[in-house]
C-alpha cells in the first residue's frame, strides 16, 4: 500500500526529498561517531594483548634474574631445544591436544545429534545435565577429580568392586594415567560447552534436507556425515580452533589435579612458563621464549585447521 | 531396529548425563559428611553439614575470598558488557572504511595465548605500581583491566546486532536522541537477553579466572576463591569436607546464576551462532 502510495507521488519534491533522507540515514551514519563507539575497545585491546605481545617478543631475546635484563641474542631460543623440561611440556601439550580436542568434537557431535531429535523425550533435561559441567570453576572441578581419581578414591572403589582392576591404581601417580586423568577431565568440563553451539547450529539446519536424504535411502550414519558435518562445518571450525587454543593454554587442570607430576609426566607449556616466571628464580627473558612456542603452534594449527575446512568444500 | 535405536540413544545420553552430574552429587553429598568420610567416596548424605561448615568458616578466610571475588567479577561484568556492546554496536551500525579491517585485526587477540603476554602485563603493572596504586601488582584493579575488553564479546554483540531492528535507531533519531541516547535508550533494552548471555559467560569467567589472578595477586588477603580452592587443595593435612564446602559454595553462585538465566542463555548463544 505504502509503496503505491510513494509510485504514485513520485514527482511530488517534499515526499521523495524525505524518501531518500531517510535512506541515507539507514545505510550511512556520521563516521567519526561510530569510530567514538569502537574506540575505547580498540585502545585497551591495544595496551592489554597486542603492546604484551611485542614486549613478550623483544623479552625473548634477554635473558637475566627478575628485572635485571639484558639482549642475548637467539640464546634462549637455543636453549629450548636441549631443555628437558620444555620437551616434556611441548609433549604432553601435543598429547592432550591430539587426544582430547577431536575425543571432544566427535562426543559433543554426537550428543548433539542425539539431542536434536524432535520426538526425544527429557530433552531439556539431558541438555541441562551435560552442560552442566561449564558452571564449575576449572580449579573446583581440578581439586573434585583429583580426590575422584585418588587411591582410595570413588572411581577405584568403582574398578575394584565390579572387577575391572584387581586393586586399586594409583593414576595421579603413574605417568600414563596421570596424563588420562586430564584427558577424562577437560572432556568433562567442555564437551557440553561444544554441544550446545552444535545444538544452536542444527535448529537452523532445514529439516527437509534430511526428509530427502531419507528418501534417497540414505541411512543415519551416511546422513550425519553428508548432511550434518557439512552444514556445521564453520561451527564445527569455530570450536576446534577454540578447542585447539583452550587445550594450548592448558594450566588449572595440571596444575590443580596433578600438578605437573609424577615427574613431569603431565607439566604444560603454560605452567612451565609459570614456574620459570614466579616459580623458580625469575627468568622472564626465557618464559617468553617458551610462550611464544604457544603463539607459533596456534598460528600453524589455526592455518591448519582453515585448510583443512576449506578443502572439504 | 528403531526401538533398539531409541534404547541406544537413551541409555548412551543417560550414561552421559550421569557421568555430567555424578560429580556435583558426589560433592553436595561430601559436605554432609566427615573428611575420612569423603575419601572413602561415601555415597550418602551424612550428620556434618553443620559441622563443616562451622569449620570452613572459623579456619578458612572465605568471606574475604568471596568479597574479592565478587567485586571483581561484578565490575569485570559491567565493563565488559559496557564497552563490548558498545563496540559492537558501532561496527555492525556505522558505515565506514577501514572498520572491517580494524575488526579482524581485534579478532586476532582472541589468538593470542594468555601464557604469552602474562609476564609481560606482569611488568606493566609492576611500572604503575607507584603511579597508579589502584593498578598495581596485588590489587584487583590490576585482576579487573586486562580482561575488561575481550574480542569475543565484541564479535558476540556485532552477531547479535545483526537481529537488531534497525528502523528503531531512526526513530530514536527522529524523537531527537543523540547517538549515544539511541544506543542506551533503545538499542539497551532491546537487546536484554543478548546482555544476559554475556553476562553470564563474562560473570563465570571472572569468577573462575585463576591463572591471572594467581600471578598478579600476592597478599592473602587479596586472595580470590580459586587461589583459595587451589591453596586448600594441596595443603597437606586437608579437611576433605572443609575443601568441599568451600567447592560448592564456590559454585553456588555460577550454577544460580546459570540456571535463573539458562534461557536467556541458550538464546543469546543461538544469536551469535547464526551469522
Amino acid at each position: 500500500m505504502s509503496q503505491q502510495l510513494t509510485k504514485k507521488n513520485e514527482l511530488d519534491l517534499p515526499i521523495r526529498h524525505k524518501e531518500t533522507k531517510r535512506q541515507r540515514t539507514n545505510v550511512y551514519f556520521k563516521k567519526k561517531v561510530g569510530w567514538l563507539f569502537v574506540i575505547i575497545s580498540i585502545i585497551a585491546i591495544t595496551i592489554f594483548n597486542f603492546y604484551p605481545m611485542v614486549q613478550a617478543f623483544l623479552l625473548s631475546f634477554q635473558s637475566g634474574m627478575g628485572g635485571n635484563l639484558e639482549y642475548v641474542g637467539l640464546a634462549n631460543w637455543k636453549r629450548l631445544f636441549g631443555d628437558p623440561t620444555f620437551i616434556a611440556a611441548l609433549t604432553n601439550t601435543s598429547i592432550f591436544l591430539l587426544i582430547q580436542v577431536p575425543l571432544m568434537i566427535v562426543l559433543a557431535l554426537f550428543l548433539s545429534v542425539l539431542l536434536n531429535d524432535p520426538t526425544l523425550k527429557f530433552k531439556s533435561f539431558f541438555r541441562i545435565a551435560i552442560f552442566l559441567p561449564c558452571v564449575t570453576s576449572l580449579v573446583a572441578y581440578s581439586v573434585i577429580f583429583k580426590y575422584l581419581f585418588g587411591v582410595d578414591g570413588i572411581i577405584n572403589q568403582f574398578l575394584v568392586k565390579f572387577g575391572f582392576a584387581t586393586q586399586a591404581i594409583n593414576f595421579l601417580a603413574d605417568p600414563f594415567w596421570a596424563k588420562v586423568v586430564i584427558i577424562v577431565a577437560i572432556t568433562w568440563r567442555w564437551t557440553g560447552y561444544n554441544m550446545i553451539f552444535y545444538l544452536s547450529a542444527l535448529q537452523n539446519v532445514d529439516k527437509s534436507i534430511y526428509e530427502a536424504a531419507r528418501i534417497d535411502g540414505a541411512n543415519a550414519i551416511q546422513q550425519f556425515f553428508q548432511i550434518t558435518v557439512p552444514m556445521l562445518k564453520p561451527i564445527i571450525l569455530f570450536t576446534s580452533i577454540t578447542s585447539t587454543i583452550g587445550t594450548l593454554q592448558i594450566f588449572d587442570e595440571v596444575v590443580n589435579i596433578t600438578n605437573g607430576g609424577p615427574g613431569n609426566a603431565t607439566i604444560s607449556i603454560s605452567q612451565y612458563i609459570y614456574n620459570l616466571s614466579f616459580k623458580y628464580t625469575p627468568d622472564f627473558g626465557y618464559a617468553s621464549t617458551v610462550s611464544y612456542v604457544i603463539v607459533i603452534l596456534v598460528v600453524i594449527l589455526s592455518i591448519i585447521q582453515f585448510r583443512v575446512a576449506g578443502e572439504r568444500k | 531396529m528403531k526401538t533398539f535405536n531409541r534404547a541406544m540413544t537413551y541409555t548412551f545420553l543417560s550414561l552421559a548425563a550421569i557421568v555430567s552430574i555424578f560429580p556435583f552429587l558426589w560433592m553436595i553429598v561430601s559436605v554432609t559428611n566427615k573428611s575420612v568420610d569423603v575419601t572413602q567416596g561415601r555415597l550418602l548424605p551424612g550428620t556434618h553439614l553443620i559441622a563443616n561448615l562451622q569449620k570452613l568458616f572459623e579456619t578458612v578466610e572465605i568471606v574475604p575470598a568471596l568479597i574479592n571475588s565478587t567485586i571483581i567479577a561484578v565490575i569485570s561484568t559491567i565493563l565488559t558488557l559496557l564497552l563490548a556492546s558498545l563496540a559492537g554496536y558501532g561496527f555492525e551500525m556505522f558505515q565506514s572504511r577501514g572498520k572491517d579491517f580494524v575488526f579482524t585485526i581485534l579478532l586476532l587477540s582472541m589468538m593470542i595465548p594468555f601464557a604469552a603476554i602474562m609476564v609481560p602485563l606482569y611488568r606493566m603493572f609492576g611500572s604503575v605500581s607507584d603511579t597508579m596504586p589502584l593498578f598495581g601488582i596485588d590489587t584487583l584493579g590490576a585482576v579487573i583491566l586486562p580482561t575488561a575488553t575481550t574480542a569475543f564479546f565484541i564479535f558476540f554483540f556485532r552477531q547479535n546486532t545483526k537481529m537488531f531492528p534497525k528502523d528503531l535507531v531512526e526513530a530514536g533519531r527522529i524523537d531527537g536522541l543523540s547517538e549515544l541516547g539511541v544506543f542506551f535508550r533503545i538499542y539497551v533494552p532491546t537487546m536484554k537477553t543478548t546482555y544476559a548471555a554475556a553476562a553470564i559467560i563474562t560473570f563465570m569467567n571472572s569468577w573462575n579466572n585463576y591463572l591471572w589472578p594467581l600471578v598478579i595477586l600476592q597478599s592473602p588477603e587479596k586472595r580470590t576463591i580459586p587461589l583459595l580452592i587451589s591453596n586448600l587443595g594441596s595443603s597437606y593435612s586437608p579437611d576433605y569436607g572443609v575443601i568441599m564446602s568451600a567447592i560448592v559454595i564456590a559454585t553456588l553462585p555460577t550454577a544460580l546464576v546459570f540456571f535463573l538465566m539458562q534461557k536467556h542463555f541458550v538464546a543469546g548463544m543461538m544469536g551469535s551462532v547464526k551469522g
